[in-house]
């Protein structure tokens, strides 16, 4: 028989303790070697659309918060376009990443990102997804990066009608991924890693 | 062509969330299953960074902290490759992060509280964007084994971390590259995450004495591989996507 000629993917491992050291170096005192930390800033003053601030912290099975997690978020600009050469839908805000990276403050473990909110995507088949924001986590005692995504509780409808949500088997799970809304323009969004509160977390 | 969904992760070659042998995935590992989701254009798409982003010395961690005509102390390598797909095809474009402790395994982190030294001439991170062909490399020393707290007497192998961006975040990874012969590796409870022999040789860099600089730096090769993506010749994609 024929071989498919295919590689397996480079097995993952941990980011470790020390992951600041190569991701946010800024952070973590180790300056003049970058300018800024990757990731540090997602909009400027000319970025359009709707400022918000997110912030949380990720929580281990015994609810101890962790400080030294590494999160990182994509997201579409306020139209709905991701700034990558692969959306092909159009050209998305030229004055916003879609890419933000955030440490745990190394006392309390809070994360933040200013950013804006995104508008709507199409699902596989063109149906809207609810507006979202995609996040990965990283940490010590973390084998392989956890996907999640982050939604807005002031979504209603569309929350109700996303293709992804509306097919999870334990509706009663859907809130886990639903931010809180913790001020005019700010949301709290936690990460339960284990135990009753765990968010759901892709496979993608 | 190439421009549908990722494969599949293998997530019977990647170490498991849970993996008692490293105690702290213990507290830190989800129970319920992951929820399975076909790429969307949220998955399918990532952030690409370009060139004019590097300065001169970020792929040179002997230097790119050191005083003017210091340099960091230990063995001289460069750690070269290819960042590739599952179809074995060059990924262009891609950001390469590294990280690692000095020659004495010591970490520039408060955090680490290490007894060997640190060196004032090396910070420890660099990065790289690959090549039209995928291709990277770096200078750096070569990082000492340190213990760290999981059993009473653990220690890590020689290891230099890596973060890598791949064209969507779907491929988006961090691992660690090991050496040639160390015999630290085979007792590493974190590289015992993982649960093939076959997969943890696919992170073990070897020694390559064909592109090592002679009186100047010996050369590891480490290539790297993101996940593959699907045709789409066949596939009926509504607009939009």
């Amino acid at each position: 028989m024929q071989g498919l000629d295919q590689l397996k993917e480079t097995a993952s491992q941990t980011a470790g303790p020390y992951v600041h050291i190569g991701c946010v170096p800024n952070f973590c005192d180790i300056t003049g070697v970058f300018p800024e930390d990757l990731g540090c800033r997602m909009v400027n003053e000319h970025t359009k659309g709707e400022r918000i601030t997110v912030r949380g912290r990720v929580f281990d099975g015994t609810g101890t918060p962790l400080r030294d997690a590494l999160i990182e978020v994509w997201q579409a600009d306020a139209e709905g376009l991701y700034p990558s050469p692969q959306e092909k839908r159009g050209m998305a805000d030229p004055n916003f990443t879609g890419f933000g990276r955030s440490p745990g403050d190394m006392a309390t473990g809070e994360y933040v990102f200013e950013t804006v909110r995104p508008g709507t995507v199409p699902f596989i088949d063109g149906r809207p997804m609810a507006p979202h924001i995609t996040f990965w986590v990283v940490a010590r005692g973390i084998n392989i990066g956890l996907h999640t995504r982050m939604y807005f509780p002031d979504d209603e409808e569309a929350l109700k009608a996303d293709p992804i949500l509306m097919r999870i088997e334990h509706q009663v799970r859907v809130a886990t991924l639903v931010a809180e809304k913790t001020g005019e323009a700010e949301y709290t969004f936690n990460i339960h890693l284990q135990g009753p509160k765990e968010t759901i977390f892709f496979d993608i | 062509m190439s421009d549908g969904a990722y494969f599949q992760r293998d997530r019977q070659w990647h170490p498991p969330a849970y993996a008692p042998g490293y105690k702290t995935s213990v507290k830190r590992s989800p129970q319920a299953a992951l929820i399975s989701l076909n790429n969307t254009i949220s998955e399918m798409t990532g952030p690409v960074f370009g060139h004019n982003m590097l300065g001169e010395l970020d792929n040179d961690l002997v230097h790119n902290y050191a005083k003017p005509g210091e340099s960091a102390i230990g063995q001289r390598i460069i750690v070269y490759g290819r960042v590739l797909d599952e179809n074995g095809r060059g990924v262009p474009g891609a950001l390469v992060e590294f990280w690692q402790a000095n020659a004495g395994g010591r970490y520039r982190h408060k955090k680490e509280t290490y007894l060997a030294p640190l060196d004032p001439n090396f910070g420890g991170c660099g990065r790289a964007i690959t090549d039209d062909e995928g291709g990277y490399r770096f200078r750096t020393i070569q990082p000492g084994a340190y213990p760290w707290p999981n059993g009473v007497n653990d220690w890590r192998p020689a290891h230099i971390h890596f973060s890598v961006f791949g064209h969507a975040f779907a491929q988006r990874l961090i691992t660690q590259m090991y050496f040639e012969g160390d015999p630290m590796i085979w007792q590493c409870p974190i590289v015992n995450t993982i649960p093939s022999r076959e997969a943890v040789e696919s992170l073990i860099a070897p020694l390559d004495m064909n592109n090592t600089i002679p009186m100047d730096a010996r050369a590891y090769k480490f290539d790297i591989v993101l996940r593959g993506r699907r045709s789409t010749m066949f596939e009926n994609r509504m607009e939009g996507n």
